[in-house]
């Protein structure tokens, strides 16, 4: 075999593998939609982030609008502060209401944003104010079991009151754990 | 009787272990020399692309097939397991990330050293035998520039390559089966590879593994080599072992390169 067929076999092999990995890297990795679009940041404070991820979707009515971007702990107020970055086409106003979702009942967790009916827009690095943190299943089982022995003691045992206060006391700060602010 | 038998085993496991240790000193001494002899190798380049041919090109059948046979049960077991959680969608992202993490450069390694590794280990070897390599010395030509360090190059240049097409016919595959004959939606399947394949964490790990597995690989195969007995027996052990030691030495550091690089998933 001479030096040039050689040479043109080498150069084949060479440009099909550099072709695989350009294949992996956009096709497969989808590099070309991570980090080019320009953007903006938000921030949002939440009780409970459940199971959020870094990278997670940050979607507006089930359309992907941008990426979580770092997840933080607040050490005066105790809540995790999500800071995400948002494409720059698309702009939310200031009652907008963020929540973690979880798409299907085993899916990914993703940041939902709901835009309210205010003529002012957030701008770049603000606080979304209104939030609502995540579903936590063993919570809102412990509050179903609340209500469910509340109801039970009360219809069961009605002349005396005292079985059934605590339960009552307690089944508030279960919702409010639960449901975040409203 | 009994105590020279114990003698004997002794002795022998201290002439094993001896053996041993010796082979390790002079393959770091060999892994240096080769290194040193590296600019010879890329300023020749022409002996580098010849290499590369017989170890890549010629790889390339091998490679791709099974590449794309590995894609396509990778799909038919993934969507088996996937259809009872009701998550068939995810095929894309389970067969993806498999293969880019972990079977394409260990699968790839695997068949690279079987293929072109046994190969640079007999024809070193056989020149060995063959008194070439003393000849070359005799003409006051290096054979470690000559012969090894284009060989181990074209490996290393190899390897890489190789692993990404094994890859990227795997994710050929696994789209032929799950797209075209199961019928998954090719939105779903390309749709949630992409969001879940990330380049930095995946991708670039992937050619990090690759190209250490190729390193690994071309060395043991250029050692075994030279270092064989100059006879036809000591060429056919030398050839197993290359095999032998480079698929093993490519399993065990797959787990260690693993544990550095996806340590933190998810974090």
């Amino acid at each position: 075999m001479n030096r040039s067929t050689i040479d043109l076999w080498v150069g084949l092999f060479v440009v099909i593998g550099i072709g695989a990995i350009a294949f992996l890297s956009l096709k497969v990795g989808n590099l070309t939609s991570v980090s080019s679009a320009p953007g903006y940041h938000l921030d949002a404070a939440f009780d409970n982030i459940g199971g959020l991820k870094l990278r997670a979707p940050v979607k507006a009515a089930g359309v992907v609008v941008g990426r979580v971007e770092r997840i933080t702990l607040d050490p005066q107020t105790y809540q995790a502060v999500v800071s995400m970055r948002i494409d720059q086409g698309y702009q939310f106003t200031k009652d907008t209401i963020a929540s973690i979702l979880t798409s299907g009942l085993l899916g990914e967790v993703y940041v939902g944003l709901d835009s309210g009916g205010d003529t002012q827009m957030l701008a770049d690095n603000a606080r979304i104010g209104k939030t609502q943190s995540a579903m936590v299943l063993e919570k809102l089982i412990g509050q179903f079991m609340f209500d469910k022995a509340a109801s039970g003691a009360t219809s069961a045992g009605a002349s005396d009151a005292s079985p059934a206060s605590p339960p009552k006391a307690t089944a508030p700060t279960g919702a409010a754990m639960a449901g975040g602010t409203k | 009787m009994r105590s020279d038998a114990l003698t004997w085993a002794l002795r022998r496991v201290g002439e094993r272990t001896l053996g041993w240790v010796e082979r390790m000193g002079f393959a770091a001494r060999f892994s240096l020399a080769v290194l040193t002899h590296s600019p010879a190798a890329l300023r020749r380049i022409q002996l580098t692309m010849r290499e590369i041919y017989f170890a890549g090109v010629l790889s390339l059948v091998i490679i791709m097939v099974s590449g794309l046979f590995v894609g396509m049960v990778l799909a038919l077991q993934g969507y088996e397991v996937l259809t009872r959680y009701g998550a068939n969608e995810s095929l894309g992202v389970l067969v993806a990330l498999s293969l880019v993490r972990e079977l394409g450069p260990v699968v790839a390694g695997l068949l690279f050293a079987s293929r072109a590794g046994s190969a640079i280990t007999a024809e070193i070897g056989l020149m060995k035998t063959t008194e070439q390599l003393s000849a070359m010395e005799m003409m006051a030509v290096d054979p470690l520039a000559r012969v090894v360090a284009p060989r181990f190059f074209g490996g290393i240049i190899s390897m890489p390559l190789l692993t990404a097409l094994f890859s990227t016919l795997g994710v050929f595959g696994a789209y032929l089966v799950g797209v075209k004959l199961i019928g998954i939606d090719a939105g779903a399947f390309w749709g949630n590879m992409q969001s879940a394949v990330d380049f930095r964490r995946d991708i670039v790990n992937g050619i990090i593994k690759s190209v250490v597995f190729g390193i690994a690989v071309s060395l043991i195969a250029v050692f075994e080599g030279y270092n064989a007995r100059p006879t036809a027996e000591g060429v056919s052990t030398a050839t197993t072992r290359t095999v032998v030691a480079s698929s093993l030495s490519i399993l065990a550091l797959d787990f260690v390169l693993t544990v550095f690089m996806f340590r933190g998933i998810g974090v």
